[in-house]
Order: C-alpha cells, then structure tokens, then sequence
C-alpha cells in the first residue's frame, strides 16, 4: 500500500472535487426525476396504456387526496395508524432496551437465550394474526400485539450487539476509577450500546409501520390500512390511490424522523460528526 | 480431547436448555387447559400430523406458497441487483431516482395488495407480484449502496488492465457489492414471508396464509395453532437456509474482514 503512494493521493482529490461541485445539481436532478415519475403517472392513464379504471391519472388522484384532507374520518383513520405505530414502537424499544442490557450483561443469561432468540426472531408476525384476532378482536390492541412482536427483534439484536461491543480497556478504566455497577452502565455502556440501539429503532420504526398498516388491512382495526380495504372494495380506486400515497408520505416521515433523532442523540458520535461538513 | 468434547457438550446443552423447558412449561401450563383459544400442547402436536401430512395440504397449500415466494424472491433479486447497479454506477441516474425511490420504498408493501389485485386478479400473478413489489426495495437501495461503495483504487487498477464488460461487473462490481447485496436479500426474504402469507390472507384459493385464516375464521382453534407453528418454523427455516446462502458467497468478505481485524472474530 505505501509503496504506491499515487492512487490513495488521487482518489480522494477526485472525489473531493465531484462532491463540491454536485449539490445543486443533485437537487435538480430529484425534482426532475420527481416530476417525470409524476408525469409518467399522468400520461400512461391517459394514453390508455393501463385501463383508468385500474389507475387513475396522478391529477384525478391529488383531487381525491385532497378530498380526504377535508374529512374528518380520514383525520381519525390517520391518528389511529400514528397511534398504533406509536404505542408499539415505544413498547418494543422500552422491552428491548431491558431485555437487551439484561440478557447482554450476563454472559450466561445470553449464552443460554441465544438459540431461543435465533428461533423466535424470523417468525413472520403475521402468524400471529389469527391468535391476535381471536383474542383481542378487532381493535388497538391486535395491532400492538403484531406491531410489537416484530418491532421487538429489530431492537433486541441490535442492544446485544451494542453491549457486547464495549471496549473492555475502557470498562477496567472506569472499575479503576471506583465506578459502580450502574453509573458503568450510565457512562461506558450506554454510550456504546446507544448507536446500535438507534439503528435499531430505526428499522424498528419501518417495520412498525408496515405492521400497523397491514394489521388494519387485514383484521381490519380502525386505522389507513382498513380505509384503503374499504376503498377498494367499494370501487373508489383514486381515493385508494391516495390513501396509499398518504401512507407513503407517513413511511418517508418516519424514515426522516428516525434518522434526525440519530443525528441529534450521536452528535458526539465520530460517524455522525464526520457526515456534517465544516 | 475430553476438554473438547465437554465443551461441546456444554454448548449443546446452553442452545438446547431453554427451548426445552420452555416447551416443557408450554405443555405442563396447557395440560389440562379447558382455555379455548389454549388447547394442550399434546392436542396440537396430535393434530400436526392429520391436518397437514394426511389431508395433502402439505402438496396444496404449502407447495403453492413455498413456489411464489420462490418465484417473487428470485425475480426481485434479478430486478433489484439489475436496477441497482445501473443507477448505482451512474452519479446523475442515482440523484435523478433517489427521491422517487424513497417514497416508493417508504410505502408499507401489504397495502399494494389491493393494488395489484385489480390489475391481476387474485391469482398466482398477483401474489408473484405483490412479493416482487415489497422485497424488490431492500436489494435494489443496499445494491445502490454497494456499488457506489466499491473501491477506488480497484476500479483504477481494472481500467489499467483493461478489464471491462461483463467480466468488470462480475468480478468487480458485483463481488464488491455482494456484501450489501446479501444483506438486501436477507431483509427481503422477511419481507417476503410476510407478503407471502398477507396475499394470501387476503384473497386466496390455497396457501399457507389462506389455510390459517380460514382455521381462524371456523373456529379450528387447534388446527390454527398448528398452522401458526408451522408458519414459524418455516420462517425459521427459511432464516437458516439464507443463512447458510451468505456463509458460502461471503465466505472470501468474512475471511478478509477477520484477518483486517487481526485474526481473532
């Protein structure tokens, strides 16, 4: 590697200059992607290439979306989806932030559960479907039970991963210094499990959400997912079209949201304080 | 040697200890439930054998699911790995798709289902589509991401020696990018089991899906159970299968990651 000082010294120089100069472009080329896809989503109804009635031209389903912005019920349909995705998100990452620092702080316990976790963890959720139903029927807490139950995974992995990740030097350093069990914890574990666990609640959070929606789709609790079912089996194919972007539109929120919390929580982390430009 | 085989067995012992006292509570606690939606472990198990080895549903329904979910994963895989190379070699086709893509992606897949179903019906076609749709955006963003991270001295080095064409993208583009290839198809293939039971659920003739809901909805509570456990253990199965898929194509990644990493993993 160092005897071919040319290629490191070039490459970065290379890219350093293709990376200054792109940003605006960067932000034209979206929009005109965006609006190409929108256009194409216009043209090919309108051509007759796919039958209207399957899929509406775009123009026809922003005026059912916003006929859904000025019903209530859709209000409700939405702050029953944030709810659900919510409340079952908050559980999995509270049960997975204990479990994950119990199980991860005693080798034996994690030795032992290993396998039980490996086995438990690709169960689809939607196997629990007919038991949710049966249970609880059809309300709230069906979803949470599917929006939890998969949620839990995501963020248990990642915790035990972020616990054993500690580094031991600094561990002793902190025993040496007469730290205790929980102020190590406080200070040398948390930190170092914290990235895992924000990349576990960041899938976490997309999984939840796909769950809560399928969840109303399927059982039929109140929520997005039940409307659009609704929508579809009454024939309104551009409200569904529009529900369906609206659930899009809720998916890219979420997505944002998690990452602005990453970078908020690890703005001392070296991986986040890099990406920020001088 | 002693030493070797007690470890071993020591090992055995800690993977295999839990599941077996949990199955052991499972079947004590449920012994003589009277609970409808509990039947005893032991009626379940009993009933495994008639209702999936004897009726053939075993042939109808689980076969019929196992193949779509083949066929979907596959053609997501070909269509992710083909799209994401392209416009992860391209710095303008990556900023030209990149917002469309991630709404695409943001929607929840289950809610295409509708959407497919009345441009194809509520046949095979449908359900191939539907686990196309939701498993096709993992591969296709983490191949987006791979590409865009392959070397650039090793991109240099190929140009120097001419390589080009196919052999460029096999043995360079794809092989770097095959790590976050993988990891792309081990999210899609969840996503896919998942799909694969939600159409199913939703409008369906046969399938592993249709036959537990239809269970639900006759009130076959132990039938049910049987059908979520074999559900679980598919899932589970399919989970070790890719599992075992990654050990074999990273095999050359993970060994160059533990000798960068000096050795001990």
């Amino acid at each position: 590697m160092t005897s071919t000082p040319a290629p490191p010294t070039r490459a970065p120089r290379v890219d350093g200059t293709r990376r200054t100069r792109l940003p605006g472009n960067t932000a034209l080329l979206g929009v005109l992607g965006f609006a190409t896809f929108l256009a194409l989503l216009e043209v090919v109804p309108r051509l007759g290439i796919v039958a209207p009635g399957y899929l509406p031209p775009v123009s026809r389903i922003g005026v059912a979306l916003v006929e859904l912005a000025g019903e209530s019920a859709f209000w409700t349909a939405l702050g029953d989806t944030v709810r659900g995705w919510f409340l079952g998100l908050l559980i999995a990452v509270a049960l997975g932030i204990v479990v994950g620092f119990v199980l991860g702080a005693t080798p034996i316990l994690r030795e032992a559960t290993a396998s039980t976790i490996e086995f438990l963890r690709p169960i689809p959720s939607v196997a629990l479907i007919p038991l949710a139903v049966l249970v609880f029927g059809t309300n709230l807490r069906s979803v949470l039970l599917l929006v939890v139950y998969a949620a839990f995974w995501q963020v248990l992995v990642q915790v035990l991963h972020g616990v054993q990740d500690v580094d031991p030097v600094a561990q002793e350093t902190a025993r040496t210094f007469g730290l205790g069990r929980l102020a190590r914890i406080r200070h040398v574990t948390w930190p170092t499990a914290l990235p895992y666990l924000l990349t576990g609640v960041r899938l976490a959070a997309a999984v939840a959400l796909i769950l809560a929606v399928t969840a109303e789709l399927v059982i039929g609790a109140p929520g997005l997912g039940n409307e659009i079912g609704v929508a579809q089996s009454g024939a309104a194919v551009a409200r569904m079209y529009a529900l369906i972007i609206v659930t899009g539109l809720l998916g890219v929120a979420v997505n944002v949201l998690a990452r602005q919390l990453e970078r908020l929580l690890l703005r001392w982390h070296p991986s986040i304080r890099r990406e920020v430009p001088a | 040697m002693t030493a070797l085989l007690r470890r071993a067995a020591r090992n055995t012992l800690a993977a295999a200890a839990l599941p077996i006292a949990l199955l052991a509570l499972w079947w004590v606690f449920t012994a003589d439930s009277d609970s409808y939606y509990l039947p005893p472990l032991s009626d379940i198990l009993a009933s495994v054998d008639d209702v999936w080895l004897h009726s053939g549903r075993l042939r109808t329904d689980v076969l019929p699911s196992l193949l779509r979910l083949l066929a979907g994963f596959t053609l997501a895989v070909l269509l992710g790995v083909g799209v994401g190379v392209a416009i992860g070699s391209s710095r303008r086709l990556r900023a030209f798709c990149e917002p469309v893509l991630e709404f695409l992606r943001a929607i929840p897949p289950p809610v295409l289902v509708p959407v497919l179903m009345l441009f194809a019906g509520i046949g095979n076609t449908m359900k191939v589509l539907v686990i196309v749709s939701g498993c096709v955006w993992p591969i296709l963003l983490n191949t987006v991401e791979g590409v865009r991270a392959v070397d650039q001295v090793l991109l240099d080095t190929a140009r120097c020696y001419g390589v080009r064409g196919p052999a460029r993208l096999w043995h360079l583009i794809i092989r770097s990018a095959s790590p976050q290839i993988v990891t792309g198809m081990r999210q899609g293939l969840s996503i896919g089991i998942i799909l694969m039971v939600i159409s199913e659920m939703f409008a369906a003739s046969n399938g592993l899906g249709f036959s537990i809901i239809q269970f639900q909805r006759t009130f076959a509570v132990t039938e049910m159970w049987t059908g979520i456990l074999l559900l679980g253990l598919l899932g589970f199965l399919l989970a070790t299968a890719m599992r075992v898929f990654e050990r074999r194509a990273l095999n050359w990644y993970l060994g160059l990651r533990q000798t960068q990493r000096g050795g001990d993993r």
